[in-house]
């Protein structure tokens, strides 16, 4: 059963945690879903907010330590606003 | 809503197997981590295969190291919610993830293992991690303090 995958068929991506930044300067982080013509949806969103958060990377590190305070459930992000996708796990320095 | 249980029992042996005691029950949590000394690795189970396929096996690997927790336990997200709901409260301060690997001492969480921190990685990438944190939560000399 190890490393059985229940969710053939799906994007590479799908399933894996990332931090999603927009043109517009947003920064997300959760479980990338899918992607199609509505754009990238995303489930159990935290979204990075400067009052709260701090800076970006504090953002993230604390997001990595503690795992992700969701602030949605879901989000879709037009895909024309999606600036760059990246794993949580890359941006730690996991991998 | 849980998935067929037919679907899920391998999972729950391949993780009994390596003889970790499944905690199914808000009183089996609650004996297990209550007022607990010493250390104890807590496993949340998971259906998912993008992360649960390494963990389990990742385990396996850790398991075997000579320096290990005192105890150690696992609950199984999404299929035993309340007993799940329960170990997780017992290092809230944490997000809940799933699959995800807690280890507390005399109590208190000193290492987590995130979801996001399985995802896409070897099971001897993540077993490495889980043994630096028995050596180092775990051994006869102990060292303060919690994960950076």
């Amino acid at each position: 059963m190890s490393g059985h995958v229940f969710h053939p068929g799906h994007h590479e991506l799908h399933g894996i945690t990332v931090v999603l930044r927009t043109t517009d300067h947003q920064i997300l982080v959760g479980r990338f879903d899918s992607v199609d013509a509505a754009g990238v949806r995303m489930l159990g969103v935290s979204s990075f907010n400067a009052e709260r958060d701090g800076s970006p990377p504090e953002f993230l590190a604390r997001t990595n330590k503690f795992g992700i305070r969701v602030d949605r459930p879901q989000a879709t992000i037009d895909n024309a606003l999606v600036a760059s996708i990246t794993p949580l796990s890359d941006e730690a320095g996991l991998r | 809503m849980p998935y067929d249980e037919r679907l899920v029992a391998p999972m729950r042996e391949e993780v009994r197997s390596m003889g970790v005691k499944e905690l199914k029950t808000v009183p089996e949590v609650d004996q297990a981590l209550g007022d607990s000394k010493g250390t104890t690795l807590v496993f949340v189970n998971s259906v998912c295969g993008c992360a649960a396929g390494n963990a389990r096996p990742a385990l396996r690997a850790a398991l075997k190291h000579r320096t290990l927790p005192q105890v150690t336990v696992t609950v199984f997200a999404g299929q035993d919610t309340e007993a799940t709901s329960r170990a997780r409260q017992y290092f809230s301060e944490y997000q809940p993830s799933s699959p995800s690997f807690a280890l507390l001492r005399d109590g208190e969480p000193v290492y987590m293992v995130h979801r996001h921190m399985i995802e896409g990685r070897s099971p001897q990438a993540v077993a490495a991690d889980l043994v630096a944190a028995f050596d180092r939560f775990c051994g006869e000399s102990v060292q303060a303090g919690t994960q950076p």
